[in-house]
């Protein structure tokens, strides 16, 4: 296909109602930490980026969103002009300024100290971070605790960020402070958000 | 004339919805920490729900169900005038029932009934600043947050004991949130207060005219400020529901006559009704099948 | 028996009738149309759109006949609207000294190029009530102007070629002006948000503080500069196009005060500014505006900060009369859950202050 075809196609068929389905699998996820919540595909972006991550993308990216894009979107004209396109974001270079940034290859990104983690005063203004990732059936499982779980919660991403126990410790110990995890996977999505504890790690 | 003014769907602009969705997804994340977002001018005034609307037309779907109660009723009149809204610019389906709403928007009460999962209860708030009556300004209520310096609110509420043997605040009464920020739960009588914790159910709270967002996510702890001397405790009725009979419900008292004679009845109509329809009787309800007759 | 009162909706609806039926009122009185409130009832339409900042007369119109003239009633609507509409880009700055002028004058010189212009002024008419105006008579044709309009420059532009003034206030390098509609305010605020906020706030709230500056609340010694109504070009800068396009034009009152400064260890005596920049013709408000924009500037001038006028978040968290009213008016909306509240704790303690004093001579202290 045409680089420019690709750009332009492959938006939501409904932008108000499949916005507001995606918002909800969302926000379901970010109040129940490591919840596994169904996204049927809603758009058809360009490689790298998934259909998963592209949706959330035209969810919540507008042109009052920085964002920052790892090398391998980035690096694709058609994905960077996708995103521009259906969303209208600001990219930028910096990961210390991105309100999103969007991961396509999780293994090889950078600390999740480099992201921003906000202020005392205004903890808001932190970077959320969306990992795109094959499925929640990952090797490891991690049990999960805090606001949002009754008692605990099992969670085995695909995919996580190199010693990602030590990470998100760090993380955890910098609240009210931190960044927030959207992974998006093969229709389905899951949050962590800062206030979650990592209890215990099973292989 | 009609092409002087049109609007688009929920209202709000797909822009402003992301903006109010961004700003949800943080105050979840940050549980009691107020997110100031740039709350638009609705159709109603500010200081009548414009926040709990704004939240609310962000997150609603056409797989909801919708509960807007004032004071606990459904018909008091800015919940009649709030519901028609969203039937009118959603066409959403809309519930009295607290136990088939998706989302319930509230004014000064959380149902009798406990939320369950996958509930959403949106507050509306007027003041969301928790310190605000001790410390007017902002820029000094974000730092005492951001330092978590919460004597003056200790103080505070210890003078009244001091004075009047008891913490005289009875409704809006402060909170903490899982440890960290202390929150103003709207003007919730402090009756309502233990509902919020651990509730199963997500607690979403807009304060319109102030410009912030805030949530609780379900099972989160929220404990009430208090002493060990003067622990908190909450408001209690010493006659049941005169229409059901309910013992525990948090108490409307209506005049009946202008010689002192009142009766008290529930104040969440719906728990209320649900109660008579099972055929529980107060000392002066209704015999059943008459009440429908009410206009 | 006790049945409980319900019928919300049809309350709601039955007034929503009356309503209607009051802001009609008599039948036999032809209604009016918008373009009468248009014309003749312009400076009303001016305050709707320099308050609702909303440039559009037909609508303000509307909003002020459906709010049967409460003008702060139609500048919600205007609001609420404004609201929801896409924005398709910001203009650049307005051009005030290419205005075509219909009013300009200034009280710190005698004469100046460009000349004193009364224009359509209140200012000298005897405030005396005019029953011809009860009719409809004849209205003559206003002069015109023979030769062609000369070049008015600003008069804080002619102060400023011998830095008697303070220049006038650039933003740094590269920096975007903010807008209050899109982000929540936080504060301090810089000159532009301040400015914005202080464009759309309550004319008699303003009116009230800048009043208060004159009479020693933070006192500034404030001259009239210049004040100048008349016609401006909107132009926007489009990406294709190497000459900005001029989207149309626009009445606005442009109010410079002129106000005196000590000067500090850098810089040496000058005068200072306030600037009032407004929707249409409203001099009352840019005047104000002005006022209050330089007791603001406080902070960045060094100044003792001692007065209400000076106290940035006091003034613009309460100048908005959208956000006041509604919140004054809130009070209406039912609160018997927390009176019930407050009722029960007074009674209680009530009951405890009369055990304690039983014996003693009965004690009716007021609760709060």
């Amino acid at each position: 296909m045409r680089v420019e075809t690709q750009v332009f196609e492959g938006g939501f068929s409904d932008s108000v109602l499949n916005a507001q389905n995606v918002f909800r699998a969302l926000m379901d996820a970010m109040a129940n930490p490591g919840r596994i919540v169904d996204v049927s595909d809603l758009t058809t972006p360009p490689a790298p980026l998934t259909p998963l991550a592209a949706s959330i993308a035209a969810t919540l990216f507008d042109h009052d969103a920085t964002v920052w894009c790892d090398r391998a979107i980035s690096g694709s004209a058609a994905a960077v002009g996708w995103l521009k396109f259906h969303t209208g974001l600001e990219l930028t270079g910096d990961t210390a300024e991105a309100d999103f940034a969007l991961i396509s290859d999780v293994n090889a990104m950078p600390s999740l100290e480099s992201f921003c983690r906000g202020t005392a005063e205004y903890p808001d203004r932190s970077t959320t971070l969306i990992l795109q990732i094959d499925s929640f059936d990952g090797a490891d499982v991690l049990t999960l605790e805090g606001p949002g779980i009754k008692e605990t919660q099992s969670f085995s991403p695909s995919h996580l960020p190199r010693m990602f126990r030590d990470q998100w410790a760090a993380n955890r110990a910098a609240f009210p402070r931190g960044v927030d995890l959207v992974f998006a996977a093969k229709g389905a999505l899951a949050a962590l958000p800062r206030t979650t504890r990592i209890t215990k790690t099973e292989a | 004339m009609t092409d002087l003014a049109t609007y688009n769907f929920a209202y709000l602009d797909e822009q402003t919805k992301r903006m109010i969705r961004r700003a949800i997804l943080k105050a979840i994340a940050i549980p009691g920490y107020q997110v100031p977002f740039a709350s638009r001018e609705m159709p109603m005034p500010y200081g009548w729900g414009t926040g709990g609307v704004q939240v609310t037309a962000a997150v609603l779907g056409p797989d909801d169900t919708l509960k807007v109660i004032d004071q606990g009723a459904d018909d008091t009149t800015n919940a009649v005038s709030i519901r028609a809204f969203f039937q009118k610019v959603a066409n959403v389906r809309v519930t009295t029932k607290t136990s088939e709403a998706t989302i319930i928007q509230t004014r000064h009460r959380i149902p009798e009934m406990q939320l369950q999962a996958g509930q959403t209860l949106v507050y509306q708030v007027p003041i969301p600043e928790p310190l605000r009556f001790l410390e007017p300004r902002e820029t000094e209520t974000r730092k005492m947050h951001a330092l978590e310096e919460y004597g003056l609110m200790h103080v505070k509420l210890y003078e009244d004991i001091a004075r009047h043997g008891h913490i005289a605040t009875t409704y809006a009464y402060p909170v903490k949130v899982e440890g960290r920020y202390v929150m103003d739960p709207s003007p919730t009588p402090k009756f309502d207060n233990p509902k919020m914790h651990m509730s199963p159910a997500l607690q979403l709270f807009g304060a319109g005219r102030e410009k912030r967002i805030y949530a609780i996510p379900p099972y989160t702890e929220v404990v009430s400020l208090d002493f060990e001397d003067h622990p908190f405790e909450i408001q209690t009725f010493s006659q049941p529901c005169a229409l059901c009979g309910a013992k525990g419900s948090y108490l409307d008292e209506v005049i009946l006559d202008d010689k002192g004679g009142s009766m008290f009845v529930c104040s969440d109509t719906d728990f209320c009704e649900d109660r008579q329809a099972k055929g529980h009787r107060g000392a002066l309800a209704p015999e059943a099948g008459t009440a429908e007759a009410a206009e | 028996m006790y049945v409980a009162v319900k019928g919300g909706e049809a309350a709601i609806r039955n007034a929503h009738k009356l309503l209607a039926d009051r802001r009609r009122g008599d039948r036999d009185v032809p209604a009016i149309e918008l373009n009468q409130i248009v014309e003749q009832m312009s400076l009303a339409v001016d305050r709707v759109m320099a308050e609702g900042s909303l440039y559009d007369p037909e609508l303000a119109a509307l909003a002020i006949k459906q709010a049967r003239g409460d003008l702060i009633e139609a500048i919600f609507l205007v609001r609420a609207y404004r609201t929801t509409l896409q924005r398709f880009g910001y203009s650049t700055a307005l051009e005030t000294s290419k205005m075509q002028i219909e009013r300009r004058i200034s009280a710190a010189f005698k004469d100046l190029p460009g000349g004193q212009l009364l224009g359509p002024t209140f200012d000298y008419t005897h405030r005396l009530l005019d029953p011809e105006l009860a009719e409809d008579g004849p209205v003559d044709a206003p002069e015109q102007r023979d030769e062609p309009e000369a070049f008015t420059p600003r008069v804080t532009d002619i102060l400023g070629h011998d830095g008697m003034i303070e220049e006038d206030g650039e933003m740094p390098e590269g920096s975007v002006a903010g807008d209050l509609t899109r982000e929540p305010l936080t504060f301090p605020l810089e000159r532009d948000l301040r400015l914005q906020a202080l464009a759309r706030g309550d004319e008699g709230f303003l009116l009230g503080l800048a009043y208060s500056t004159q009479r020693g609340y933070a006192r500034s010694h404030p001259f009239a500069g210049e004040i100048r109504i008349g016609e401006v070009d909107i132009e926007l800068e489009v990406a294709e196009l190497d000459f900005p396009l001029t989207l149309g034009t626009i009445r606005v009152t442009e109010c410079q005060m002129v106000n005196q400064f000590k000067g500090s260890a850098k810089q040496p005596p000058q005068f200072t500014r306030g600037y009032g920049l407004v929707f249409g013709q409203s001099e009352r408000k840019a005047m104000s505006m002005a006022l209050c924009d330089r007791a603001l500037r406080a902070r960045e001038l060094g100044e003792d900060i001692t007065a209400t006028a000076q106290d940035e978040e006091f003034v613009i968290s309460h100048s908005d009369n959208v956000q006041s009213t509604g919140f004054v008016e809130h009070l209406k909306l039912p609160h018997y859950v927390d009176f019930q509240a407050e009722l029960d704790l007074i009674r209680r303690m009530r009951a405890e202050h009369e055990r304690k004093h039983q014996t003693g001579e009965e004690a009716k202290e007021a609760a709060e």
